[in-house]
């Protein structure tokens, strides 16, 4: 498609999605931030994801924004814009693009099992469909989250004398876990690092419910034992995390499928809960959109496009700068 | 199966090696016999079996998904286990397929069936297990678990389980045979400690450090010390009682049918420690001749007669019956000099003690060995030091010779695996001839975590093509490597093959063009 390039420029309109420089317009999937990033001169989002690049970048991180609720068609010109929850977090949009009769998807970062953290994902049907890759490998099959969070939760009751903590990024995956941790039934309080904290309170006022949360700074090791605190994985090998008695690490994320990754990272209890397809996930969404074109980004490109062609699919690599392999949230 | 599977999780994911004796202690405490016995074979990677081998589940797996998405998942994962439990399709899983069985029964239900039907069998398990159960027995049936437990750990923690002193358990520890009920028998205080025959098992071999010439010389007394030449050979273990005449190498395995000259002579009751050498009249020929009788299962014709074996002994551990492991050195060596004489001819060449007075003296003698004779360095040795498995700190050195250093360029890497699974860690590395760079050798070691890091990082960057899990990469970074030893090899395109080589530093500062010609290295071929 000559009108949308590899860059995921979108030449009509002259408009960019999820750039990684600063350009004149910018139309953000999500709040992420290899994907939403300071300083465009004009952003188009859902109403979810402004107000989290406003709350990590400052009010004035772009010159004008503009909100796009989801299903709600923008006809800019020759090209319509639409948003689709993607189902990756809080606000997360696919951007369904439609020119001369032609209709692209871009994904951004999704999956398509339950979150009661972000609007489910929908699926819209396309002619040229633009997926992550993130776990595009067969050796990714996602369990079921509620079975993750029934293992941590034998591993507290099961050493009370060491506290629980978890590397989790702080939009999306933190409050994701803090859900799983309330809908198993888990209500004591749960202690935030402090960079949680921010977001935590947003997804409250977005109606997601947390329980009780508490701040871990100013508390004595006395009050962890037992308790379950919530971190930025960075935060796991620093000094913060000195202050916790014994603690045992957990990590939730996709990466910890594979044992010898968890283990790479001084993870003792790694909670596979990930925020991305897994590669059922990818497979099936590319057959259901019925596009007859794929372009695969971020992630193991190799494989998924391997995959495509083998089922006669059109489909390319799109090596994206600033997305490397294994890239965080 | 799914207990097990838990161990070898506990084991994998605990950093703390108190915490994985402890793992394992409790499990061969809740754990029946014969379970436990399989169980504790499979981690000390004694448990081979015959009927089933990693390439045949690697075939299965590739039948089940695209063979080219299961090598990019394999290359990734950089486990062959780990790989194939997770790539086993989830949505097939039928638990009612079959029962998971117990370690014993799995092992049993492989070994006992005829070849043609174990895969279907082992298909039928997959099938059924959860993904933790199929990597628990993946990793039981292709051996090398991987979990960052030493067999001398698992060891350990039978010491502790069973109260006893961990060198009575490694003194016994091959003549016992899986699924070791007696010793668990022993260790349950239900039996005696197992009788083994010495004359007719492998011991466990002392093993020495490299000197740290900075630090040791200054503390140790030249005069407690024995020094012998470092012989560039393998270690080897001579078991012999007249009827069984063994060759044993430090791992203690088997060697004696590729060694039929040398275990053919072996005279007399004894178990002795020496080094095994190829040569005429107890003149050893370079490594790389040895090389080529290493790893055949018997010998060529030309090779019993171009390439005989000997062993230069040096250590008496038992003289028919009588251990005397717990004597000193210097007396164990007295009663090999005494058997010695009584034992003439055949293969066998007392090694030889050298005289010196000081340190001093003795790096002289390094430094001689090394230009007028091309030794490998010396072995020093306390002279009241008993004969203790494993690798105790302090009566046992290694003092090699200088390394060598050559300048090379990076060209192609290969992901590791285990702990390095994920990083490119293995390294093959060229020198000029003329203007084109042909590979001399391949290093994985002699680099920090974060030098590995910067390494990954750099093959990443910089790759210009890939050939399945290797990738090539541009012809620009010079690595010092240091080695021991060059010698002409036709297997190389080189022509040449580095002893030992490892990474002692990398330049990122240098030029390729700076890096070594053939020339220079060829000068260094002994």
């Amino acid at each position: 498609m000559n009108w949308l390039n590899h860059e995921l420029y979108i030449e009509p309109i002259d408009a960019y999605i999820d750039p990684a420089r600063p350009v004149k317009r910018a139309i953000i999937t999500h709040g992420h931030a290899d994907h939403a990033r300071p300083g465009h001169d004009h952003v188009l989002a859902t109403p979810q994801t402004i107000d989290i690049m406003k709350q990590r970048y400052g009010a004035h991180c772009a010159g004008s924004f503009q909100a796009l609720e989801f299903g709600t068609a923008l006809v800019d010109g020759p090209v319509t814009i639409t948003l689709f929850p993607a189902g990756h977090i809080l606000g997360s949009a696919q951007v369904r693009l439609a020119y001369e009769g032609r209709v692209a998807v871009v994904t951004g970062d999704y999956k398509t099992h339950a979150d009661s953290t972000a609007q489910p994902f929908e699926l819209v049907s396309c002619d040229l469909f633009i997926t992550e890759a993130t776990f595009g490998l067969p050796v990714f099959q996602h369990p079921d989250p509620a079975q993750e969070i029934a293992r941590l939760l034998a591993s507290v009751a099961a050493q009370p004398e060491r506290c629980h903590v978890i590397g989790a990024y702080a939009l999306g995956k933190a409050q994701r876990v803090i859900r799983l941790i309330r809908e198993a039934g888990h209500d004591a309080p749960i202690f935030l690092h402090g960079a949680q904290e921010k977001l935590c309170a947003y997804y409250a006022s977005q109606g997601v419910e947390l329980g009780n949360l508490q701040k871990a700074l100013d508390r004595d090791k006395g009050s962890f034992p037992g308790h379950i605190i919530i971190a930025p994985p960075s935060a796991l090998r620093d000094r913060w995390s000195r202050r916790l008695p014994d603690p045992v690490v957990c990590q939730a994320s996709g990466w910890m499928t594979i044992k010898q990754r968890a283990k790479q990272s001084g993870v003792e209890l790694p909670l596979v809960i990930s925020d991305h397809a897994d590669w059922n996930e990818l497979t099936d969404t590319i057959t259901a959109t019925g596009a007859d074109t794929i372009w695969v980004t971020h992630g193991r490109e190799d494989a998924l496009v391997h995959w495509c062609r083998s089922r006669g699919l059109q489909a390319e690599p799109l090596y994206m700068q600033g997305r490397e392999e294994d890239a965080g949230e | 199966m799914k207990r097990f599977a838990e161990l070898l999780e506990t084991l994998v994911l605990t950093p703390s090696r108190n915490a994985k004796i402890a793992a394992m202690a409790q499990y061969f405490q809740t754990t029946p016999d014969p379970d436990r016995g399989f169980a504790l074979a499979a981690i000390t990677r004694d448990l081979t079996l015959s009927n089933l081998k990693a390439g045949a589940l690697r075939q299965l797996a590739m039948e089940r998904v695209d063979p080219e998405l299961f090598l990019m998942s394999y290359d990734y994962v950089g486990d062959l286990a780990e790989t194939i439990s997770l790539i086993w399709p989830h949505a097939a899983r039928d638990p009612g397929a079959a029962t998971v069985p117990g370690v014993a029964a799995f092992i049993a239900g492989i070994e006992s069936r005829p070849k043609a039907d174990v895969a279907g069998h082992i298909a039928t398990l997959l099938d059924s297990a959860t993904p933790s159960e199929r990597w628990a027995m993946i990793k039981l049936a292709t051996g090398g678990l991987r979990v960052g437990v030493s067999a001398r750990l698992a060891k350990t923690a039978l010491a502790v389980y069973g109260g006893q002193d961990l060198e009575e358990i490694e003194k016994i520890w091959h003549g016992l045979e899986i699924p070791y009920t007696d010793l668990f028998a022993w260790l349950d205080g239900r039996a005696a400690t197992p009788h083994i025959q010495p004359g007719r098992t492998f011991h466990p071999m002392m093993l020495s450090n490299p000197i740290d010439e900075a630090r040791d010389f200054d503390r140790l007394d030249a005069a407690d010390y024995q020094a012998e030449w470092k012989w560039d050979g393998i270690r080897v273990q001579l078991v012999f009682d007249g009827e069984s005449r063994r060759v044993f190498s430090r791992t203690g395995d088997d060697v004696s049918a590729a060694f039929p000259d040398l275990a053919a002579t072996l005279d007399g009751h004894a178990v002795l420690d020496g080094e095994l050498l190829v040569g005429h009249d107890f003149r050893p020929l370079a490594f790389n001749s040895l090389q080529q009788r290493l790893n055949r299962k018997t010998p060529a014709k030309t090779h019993l007669r171009d390439l005989p074996a000997f062993v230069r002994v040096y250590d008496m551990l038992f003289d028919r019956d009588e251990d005397l492991r717990d004597l000193p050195l210097s007396y164990r060596r007295s009663r090999l000099e005494d058997w010695m004489r009584g034992h003439a001819g055949g293969r066998l060449d007392l090694s030889e003690i050298l005289p010196f007075e000081s340190w001093d003296d003795l790096a002289r003698l390094r430094l001689e060995g090394a230009e007028v004779h091309g030794y490998e360095g010396l072995m020093v040795k306390h002279r009241q030091s008993p004969y203790v498995a494993g690798r105790p700190k302090g009566p046992w050195f290694k003092w090699k010779r200088e390394p060598r250093m050559i300048d090379t360029v990076m060209m192609y890497a290969q992901r590791g695996h285990g702990r390095r699974s994920s990083f490119y860690s293995d390294f093959t590395f060229g020198i000029w001839r003329g203007n084109e760079i042909v590979p001399v050798g391949k290093a994985y070691s002699g680099f920090t975590d974060d030098e590995l890091r910067e390494l990954d990082k750099w093959v990443r960057a910089n790759t210009t093509n890939r050939f399945g899990p290797v990738r090539e990469v541009e012809k620009r970074l010079v690595v010092e490597l240091a080695f021991d030893s060059a010698h002409d090899s036709p297997r190389h395109k080189s022509g040449i093959a580095l002893r030992f080589p490892r990474i002692s530093r990398i330049r990122w500062d240098k030029p390729a063009n700076e890096a070594d010609t053939i020339e220079t290295v060829r000068a260094l071929v002994e």
